[in-house]
């Protein structure tokens, strides 16, 4: 019995410490990937690579400038027709749908969300590239736009629905009817919540490469208006990193860099926002 | 009592224009319901033209192949043959390599945050995690080239070969780009998924169970394996199909480690080709309608498998959450 | 620290300290099974029990009453040490089981020895038959004959044997409240504890099913030790040979049932069993 028990309480310590390494792994690749890419993009960014052209192959220096307008200009259509879309739609859910209704709504909001990004760039061609005979900046921001709906759609639901009860009842029994009640109090009480929401979809669909692919396509130069092709980062990062070009893979990197600490960035404030909101109301 | 009768008519004008105000404002709420209904089923518009999208640009190919296209493995552009077996191979085999390396990491991992670490770090722990998941996949795809690739051609790659060469799994030559270095950066990708839903699940298990097993003698691991596990095992597996359904639809990542290369072997380290992969790298170039269509179906497939996956991920996560709430 | 307990051997039940207790009396010439003194418990800064000593004797159920938040539930749970899954929570002084110090044994080992039962029946996500095995297995019972009549010795001994015989391999959540609770009774006493402590165990059921579980009690104190939380002073009347009045984390009061209940000797008791408070 008692080497019975010795054996049971080894098992206990190295099970509990292998399901420590387990999370060590996960958290030392994160810590990996940023301390790579900081050592190995840092040394290739410069003023240049942030304002210049990408120049041709063979001539080194250049930089992404058009990318990064690019990605500002097609995340720019993406929340001009997936916010609202999905604010609006997660007020509905939260507020006014009734059961079965909103039921389905949230269900294929969820599996819309889980759709392959690549998948929904193939929609995107087919509804808007074909018909307009070419790639352009508009059909990449309305693809990334359907990534963002969902998103934002079940977030805003969700914490509209953390707004308490009492609220509304406060609002309503003074009179106010609903969606005054909605506007002035409930909206007003989750904004922060829902910012939070908007905020994370956005650093999603900013990294998306695979529905920009055949959608905004790219471009060496600068892209003028919504109706030509666009250069965006992930793209270019994608394009760079598969060239044989050392320069090219260089920019990459450095590229990636500016992406990945943008997306971090946006994650990061996003939950600084949320929490500072949980401690002030905590009571 | 004039001040009285003045009273009470301004209370009769009020009422009779509280009235019509009442009736102005409940089709005021009539509004707000029809315009953010409309707003909400545009979501499932989407969906539908998406489903029919697909059906109608795929029609071509599945006319010429029918169910052939799913199990021939010729593909080849010039002469208008379209089989597309080699790519639901590597589809399934990546992700099943994935799932593999990353449902025990991170099962284990979600234990260790829900069980073991005082809360504080397991907070800070699963927010860093859950960073992972930010990561855009072209960077994961960029650092798969450049870091595992290499790392897995001249260390990893050789030493499978030396100690588990007699698998089929571990044979011939190492490339470097195949079927692993997909499966282990899907690995690395889906991680995030399973440790946060899956730590959910258990730290939804009600402190009863862990403490009727312990107050049976139990050590802390055998409380947690025999009890605690089962009883989330529900939104564990839930989590286990989302991280699947991710990693079958993954695309740039895959696309730039896979080797991209229609084949079928048996060996992890040849290079293969995945659904996704294929249409991101040949979209652009199909000229002709067959081919265009053809690569829509295999789109089509994979939103058929992705969405079956997920719509099961999503019950059981939601079975798992009621049950936490209606067992005491 | 701990440490200090091992030159205490404390064997005489009162100490110039022992503020409300007594000589500990109506033992009925029964011997101390856990003996404490001077335990001080603490979660976090917040002292939640303040120098308790009492004496729990061998083969008779004591009772603990109280208001909520007296501390009683603590204490029950300083005997197994289950209050160890509560981060930051410690007990200093002494508990004694069979003179084996209960603060530093070996925390696996003393919960075979101290069963317990809790307030809210947990069966585990298994079948009935597993449930109450699942202590004879971790504890290294494999032969599945022997293991078979263990299950049955204790589904009889919790009275659930006959209203279970033919679902042993059904899911323990197709019970009823008070058949799930008489299955933790019945798992907890698989192991054959020494002791089996109570958290409440029948709050959460029907005056059927509390009934079907004191008469229980009864019949368990021949084989084991009963210590019972409860806030249902009947229940601690019915049930219990010696009482214990906690209030505000300190123990005011501990004797003989008939006593506590007719003639106690602190107001502050007297004050809660006639309902003046709590």
């Amino acid at each position: 019995m008692s080497a019975r028990t010795h054996r049971r309480n080894l098992i206990n310590v190295i099970m509990l410490g292998l399901t420590g390494l387990c999370t060590l792994a996960a958290v030392a690749v994160l810590f990996f990937i940023l301390g790579y890419l900081v050592w190995n993009g840092g040394r290739y960014i410069d003023w240049d690579f942030l304002t210049q052209l990408p120049r041709p192959v063979g001539e080194s220096g250049g930089g992404m400038a058009n990318a990064i307008v690019g990605s500002g200009k097609l995340l720019l259509v993406a929340a001009l027709a997936g916010i609202p879309v999905g604010f609006i739609g997660g007020v509905y859910l939260a507020e006014f749908g009734g059961k079965t209704f909103t039921f389905v709504v949230r269900y294929t909001a969820d599996l819309l969300n889980g759709v392959p990004s690549i998948v929904i760039g193939i929609f995107a061609y087919t509804v808007l590239v074909l018909p307009m005979q070419h790639f352009s900046t508009l059909a990449g921001g309305l693809a990334l736009a359907v990534i963002l709906i969902p998103i934002v759609l079940r977030s805003t639901e969700d914490f509209l629905r953390a707004v308490p009860q009492t609220l509304r009842e406060g609002a309503l029994a003074l009179g106010a009817p609903r969606w005054k009640a909605v506007i002035t109090v409930v909206i007003p009480a989750a904004m922060r919540g829902i910012a939070t929401g908007v905020l994370l979809s956005l650093a999603r669909v900013a990294g998306e490469t695979a529905p920009l692919l055949f959608t905004s396509f790219s471009n060496r130069f600068w892209s003028h208006g919504w109706n030509e092709p666009t250069a965006s980062l992930p793209v270019m990062i994608f394009t760079y990193a598969i060239s044989p070009y050392d320069e090219w893979r260089r920019q990459a990197w450095a590229a990636a860099l500016v992406l990945l600490v943008l997306v971090l960035f946006a994650n990061i404030g996003a939950r600084l926002i949320l929490s500072r909101k949980s401690l002030s109301r905590g009571f | 009592m004039p001040a009285y009768q003045t009273s009470l008519t301004q209370i009769a004008r009020r009422r009779t224009h509280a009235g019509k105000f009442l009736e102005r404002l409940r089709s005021g709420d009539e509004i707000a319901h029809m315009v953010t209904l409309a707003f909400a089923a545009s979501v499932l518009l989407i969906t539908f033209l998406l489903v029919v999208e697909l059906g109608r640009h795929s029609a071509a190919s599945w006319h010429e192949f029918g169910w052939r296209f799913l199990v021939t493995s010729v593909w080849d552009p010039v002469f208008g043959e379209f089989g597309a077996l080699p790519f639901i191979y590597g589809t399934v085999v990546t992700s099943a390599v994935a799932l593999i390396i990353a449902v025990p990491i991170g099962v284990g991992a979600a234990i260790f945050l829900a069980e073991l670490a005082p809360p504080l770090l397991s907070i800070s722990l699963t927010f860093v995690i859950e960073l992972l998941a930010a990561v855009p996949s072209v960077v994961y795809g960029l650092l798969g080239i450049f870091v595992l690739v290499p790392l897995l051609r001249s260390y990893v790659e050789p030493f499978l070969q030396s100690t588990l060469g007699f698998l089929p799994f571990f044979q011939g030559p190492a490339y470097g780009v195949g079927f692993l270095a997909a499966g282990v950066v899907l690995a690395i990708m889906v991680l995030p998924f399973i440790i946060s839903i899956s730590r959910e699940a258990l730290l939804a298990v009600p402190m009863e169970q862990r403490e009727g097993a312990l107050a049976l003698g139990s050590t802390r691991w055998e409380a947690t394996w025999d009890v605690v596990a089962p009883y989330a095992r529900t939104g564990i597996l839930g989590s286990i199909f989302l991280a699947l359904a991710r990693a079958l639809g993954e695309t740039m990542a895959v696309t730039m480690v896979i080797g991209n290369d229609p084949k079928i072997s048996s060996s992890l380290f040849a290079p293969g080709y995945t659904i996704a992969a294929v249409i991101a790298n040949e979209f652009t170039e199909a000229t002709d309608d067959l081919y265009l269509s053809a690569l829509v179906e295999l789109g089509l497939v994979l939103f058929l498998v992705t969405i079956i996956i997920n719509a099961l991920a999503r019950l059981m996560i939601l079975a798992t959450t009621r049950r936490g709430t209606e067992h005491p | 620290m701990r440490s200090l307990a091992n030159f205490t051997v404390m064997t005489t039940p009162s100490h110039p300290f022992a503020p409300h207790t007594e000589e500990t009396p109506g033992s009925g010439g029964n011997a101390a099974k856990i003996s404490v003194s001077h335990l001080n418990f603490f979660y976090g800064a917040k002292q939640a029990l303040h120098d308790i000593s009492l004496k729990v004797a061998q083969n008779k159920v004591t009772a603990l009453i109280g208001p909520s938040g007296c501390g009683k539930t603590t204490f029950l749970r300083t005997l197994n040490r289950m209050y160890e899954t509560v981060p930051r929570a410690r007990a200093e002084g002494e508990v004694l089981l069979d003179g084996e110090d209960v603060l530093t044994m070996e925390a696996a080992r003393l919960r075979r020895r101290v069963g317990m039962v809790f307030q809210r029946s947990n069966p585990f996500p298994k079948t009935i038959f597993d449930n109450v095995a699942y202590g004879l297995r971790i504890n290294g019972w494999d032969q599945s004959r022997k293991l078979h009549e263990l299950v049955e010795a204790s589904l009889r001994r919790a009275a659930l044997w006959d209203e279970v015989k033919d679902q042993l391999h059904k899911s323990a959540y197709a019970l009823s409240g008070g058949q799930q609770q008489r299955l933790c009774i019945a798992r907890a006493l698989a192991i054959d504890p020494e002791v089996l402590l109570l958290d409440e165990p029948c709050s959460a059921l029907d005056p059927i099913a509390t009934g079907k579980i004191e008469e229980l009690l009864f019949e368990l104190k021949d084989q084991c030790t009963l210590v019972i939380v409860t806030h249902n002073m009947q229940q601690a009347a019915r049930v219990a040979d010696e009482t214990g009045f906690f209030l505000m984390g300190r123990l005011i009061e501990f004797n003989v049932t008939k006593i506590i209940f007719q003639t106690p000797a602190k107001k502050e008791t007297e004050d809660y069993i006639t309902g003046r408070f709590g």
